[in-house]
């Protein structure tokens, strides 16, 4: 028998490799809602509107009820009371009450003991309409004279939210600009299409509170908009998120599904789930908002940005849902990564009788950036320079401000364009590689986490709660929600560096309001920061007191005793604490550590810094830190067909500081992904009545692997001084950017600006066809 | 009911018997029958192939096959991949390279590609897009998961 070497336990900060969870996600042993089953649970489903914008004059449930299997049933009256995850904007119901709003708006939920009975039930429901003028387009929504989609809005219109920001000196800037360009722009509506359908499975315990598993990003807004609707205190709710198939955003809001779930479980006594078809996921949307933009830029002779003028109309759907935050996102991100001085932005998110969109990843802010980034392009072209350099030389400062008074700490974005330049060649070739082939670059900068909740308070955003017990075992308590992207590593990743433990030594239990404490939720790419930062003030203090116990032990300074020392592997008590000379076993040391402190439970919680801002009105917008992209896209333009390839992405992004190698560049590879679906075929498209065109996968098309181009990463390490061991977020960031590479490349193949994406080949064949005929490029 | 039958197969190696309805999919049969839930559902008609499983040893999308087309077939689902309580190759690859984000379409990819390796342990890199391309997957990019594919491949014919 031979005794293995001991080896230190590595860091696993920054290193490549396996999630702690990922074993459940490559066995198919995760359970997702619809996994789950419980005794005596039936099956919901929905009948949908088949009107764009009706009165319902009467519903005849009669058929339906009378088939055998058929045990419940609910309508929109018996759910009045209107929720959505925005306070200033609550406008939803789970089933349409009085009026639809949109072609497949739910308007009655059936249950039965199958999913088929609930299906036919469905079918023999009928509903009577009376017909009201659909809102279908941005003139329509903006036409006063045109029917109110929401008549209670506080406005006698269909504006959701106008925002309108002016900062500098715009016309000054304009004045002494060497170039002014200005062009409108169109960005498509798309979807996310996560692959697990929404999900939802309510029981009532035999206390008479509710549980409810759901497919959310967001447990704590859906715990209380459930709680809210069903007239029930939020503490005799429990929401637990079992394994999410993604979500992308789709998965922000409480749903049909969620709610109804509840309701029928409360009514029948009960569990009733419900699992989305996937027709019906893409009608629960909260996709992209198709975006109409007019954007106006000058530049100096030296390709200095010196005036930014900015319009949008964003077509909303039939819902707020975070449309109001959409608004000012159109806006707020506008300047970043650049150093703009004069600047302002009008933008709108209107009412319309389609689905509700919502906040896709990249919310409000990739459609500006297209515009902007392509717009930056075309002003180089103008000026003689090269489009790399003059972005370089128009980046923001690291700790500075921007005109519209974001605090800005790290910035890694030179060195982001640095890394993409050079590894794409993109000096040398861009212009050089024939006709047919070309490179684009876009740059790009989002937030980590919003400094201000959504709803008014002054308590912390993440809070993680740890418990280490004599048997050696850490758990750590989080409310974040894992839809994919690896928060649970991140957790287990950041306490087990403090603790010189391996991170699948570190259980993560998450997403569960009864049993861990409140995270706000896998939105604004917040998740790494703050409740990142929520772990390490929950490990540091229990660290210290670890410490204090073993220097007692070993008659040693504090300050010598390290974790994570090399210990023999078959004593199977883990790594060692202590020092050069001596040391004990991990559970030792969490023994002594129990012994003269007690309990080693900890909680830490994590505030953004109260930030003050120049302008009074500026809340939406703020992060405690800004994360940098740029990316270099190389295309093939077939001018024969159209047809538009994308060969290959050079994308360097500055994510603070790498947590696990691997999971970052998947964030950011699935980054650029989304970006190239959008840029070549993904949207979300409507005949014109407001029915929709493509609601399955196939119709809807987007990239398989046969489209989805070689992707190149470069990780940026900018170490944020706030972020948790200097860490910025990585999922979403880098998605902006793509689409206006792209563009900028097929303008380098082929010499053609496109300004709507996507970019399909009857749009290229369409601009090819007018440089042919002599028109403007 | 009265068209109903009782099947009979082999899942994973073992026999296995339903009392189904004549419309049953395959994907119904091993979720809701036989409690195999690795199996996924994605989108009913067979673009996604989230629930790809083998029959008789080739891929097939069990939300558009017949349960009762299945009668005396061998089907092998992710729950019987693993060997000896050890992951697959393959799946072992994935799990480093986190080639499984959200995971709801790993068991199908990974259906794909024990399908793949078994019958062409030497494809080549046209060979793997080409059977890639009936699974979609909305979180990777595809980039890990070819990384892990090229992995595994290089992993099982030079076993360490």
């Amino acid at each position: 028998m031979s005794v293995r070497q001991p080896t230190p336990v590595p860091d696993p900060i920054g290193s490549y490799g396996a999630k702690i969870d990922g074993r459940e996600r490559i066995s198919g042993a995760a359970l997702f809602v619809a996994d789950l089953k419980l005794p005596r649970m039936v099956h919901a489903k929905f009948v949908r509107s088949t009107r764009a914008h009706a009165r319902i004059v009467r519903i005849h449930l009669d058929a339906a009820l009378a088939i055998p299997g058929v045990v419940g049933h609910c309508v929109g009256e018996e759910l009045p009371r209107r929720y959505g995850v925005i306070p200033v904007a609550q406008d939803e119901t789970a089933l349409a009450v009085g009026k639809v709003r949109y072609i497949g708006e739910p308007v009655v939920c059936i249950a039965a003991l199958d999913p088929e009975t609930a299906h036919r039930a469905c079918e023999a429901v009928r509903v009577e309409y009376e017909d009201i003028e659909a809102i279908l387009t941005i003139e329509a929504a903006l036409d006063p004279a045109r029917p109110t989609i929401h008549e209670y809005a506080r406005k006698p219109s269909n504006i959701l939210r106008r925002v309108h920001q002016n900062y500098g000196n715009v016309d000054a800037g304009f004045a002494e600009a060497a170039v002014v360009l200005e062009e409108n722009f169109d960005y498509p509506g798309s979807t996310h299409v996560a692959l697990e359908s929404h999900a939802a499975l309510a029981r009532v315990e035999p206390d008479g509170k509710l549980t409810l598993w759901s497919s959310t990003q967001n447990p704590h807004y859906v715990h209380r908009d459930v709680a809210r609707v069903l007239g029930l205190r939020d503490q005799d709710v429990r929401l637990i998120k079992p394994a999410v198939g993604a979500g992308y955003g789709g998965k922000c809001d409480p749903f049909c599904s969620d709610i109804c779930a509840s309701h029928l479980a409360r009514k029948l006594g009960r569990p009733v789930r419900i699992v989305l078809e996937r027709e019906e996921v893409f009608l629960a949307h909260r996709g992209r908002h198709p975006t109409r933009m007019w954007l106006k830029m000058g530049f100096s002779a030296e390709g200095r940005i010196t005036a930014v003028d900015f319009k949008a109309w964003a077509d909303g759907g039939a819902y707020a849902s975070y449309g109001v935050v959409t608004s000012y996102y159109l806006g707020v991100f506008m300047p970043l990564p650049y150093q703009l001085e004069n600047y302002r932005f009008e933008s709108h998110r209107l009412y319309t009788n389609k689905p509700p969109c919502g906040p896709k990843r990249g919310h409000g802010a990739i459609q500006p950036r297209f515009a902007l980034e392509v717009l930056l392009d075309r002003a180089a072209g103008r000026l003689g320079l090269d489009p790399a350099a003059m972005r370089r030389d128009n980046c923001v400062e690291a700790n500075s401000e921007t005109c519209n008074g974001l605090r800005v700490t790290s910035v890694g974005i030179q060195a982001c364009i640095d890394a993409v330049v050079q590894a794409s060649g993109y000096t040398e070739r861009r212009g050089k590689l024939g006709p047919g082939r070309g490179l684009g670059i876009a740059t790009s900068a989002y937030m980590c986490g919003a400094l201000h909740p959504i709803y008014q308070n002054e308590m912390p955003h993440s809070t993680v709660q740890i418990k280490i017990d004599r048997s050696g075992e850490v758990v750590v308590y989080s409310g974040t929600a894992d839809v994919g992207q690896g928060s649970n590593h991140m957790l287990a990743g950041l306490v087990a560096h403090r603790l010189g433990l391996h991170p699948a030594d570190i259980r993560v239990l998450e997403g569960d309001t009864s049993l861990t404490p409140v995270d706000l939720g896998s939105y604004s790419s917040r998740v790494t920061f703050m409740a990142g930062n929520a772990a390490l003030l929950a490990v540091n203090p229990l660290r210290e007191r670890i410490v204090a116990a073993v220097a007692e032990k070993l008659g040693c300074d504090p300050a010598e005793v390290s974790f994570g020392r090399p210990g023999h592997a078959d004593r199977g008590d883990g790594p060692r604490v202590g020092t050069d000379t001596s040391d004990v076993s991990w559970v030792d040391a969490v023994w002594l550590a129990e012994e003269k402190s007690g309990p080693l439970v900890n909680a830490g919680g994590y505030t953004p810094p109260k930030i003050g801002s120049r302008f009074r009105r500026q809340s939406v917008g703020p992060s405690p830190a800004y994360s940098f992209t740029a990316q270099v896209a190389e295309v093939v333009v077939d001018e024969e067909t159209g047809m538009v390839a994308v060969e290959r992405i050079w994308v360097a992004h500055d994510c603070g500081r790498v947590l696990n190698l691997a999971v970052v560049e998947g964030q950011i590879e699935g980054c650029v992904y989304m970006g190239v679906g959008e840029a070549l075929c993904e949207e979300q498209r409507y005949l014109p009545g407001g029915l929709i065109r493509a609601p399955s996968i196939l119709e809807y098309k987007l990239p398989t692997v046969h489209e989805s181009p070689e992707v190149t990463v470069f990780a940026i390490e900018s170490h944020d001084p706030e972020g948790p061991l200097g860490a910025k977020e990585a999922g979403e960031g880098p998605q902006l950017s793509t689409v206006p590479a792209i563009a900028n490349a097929i303008f380098d193949a082929s010499g053609v600006w496109l300004h709507q994406p996507p970019f399909t080949p009857e749009r290229v064949l369409r601009a090819l066809d007018a440089r042919a005929r002599g028109g403007p490029p | 009911m009265s068209n109903e039958l009782v099947l009979h197969l082999v899942v994973n190696g073992e026999p296995a018997r339903a009392l189904v309805p004549a419309s049953r999919t395959l994907l119904e049969l091993l979720r809701e029958d036989l409690g195999l839930t690795g199996t996924k559902h994605g989108c009913d008609v067979g673009d996604c192939g989230a629930c790809t499983v083998l029959v008789n040893g080739l891929p097939r999308l069990a939300c558009i096959t017949v349960a009762a087309d299945c009668a005396g077939e061998h089907v092998d689902t992710i729950e019987g991949v693993a060997v000896g309580g050890q992951p697959s190759a393959i799946q072992a690859a994935f799990d480093h390279h986190v080639a499984a984000q959200c995971g709801y379409c790993t068991p199908g990819f990974v259906m794909t590609l024990t399908h793949l390796f078994t019958e062409e342990p030497e494809a080549d890199e046209a060979s793997l897009r080409h059977a890639l391309g009936s699974n979609i997957c909305r979180c990777t990019g595809y980039v890990k998961i070819l990384a892990a594919a090229r992995d595994a491949q290089a992993r099982m014919r030079n076993p360490a």
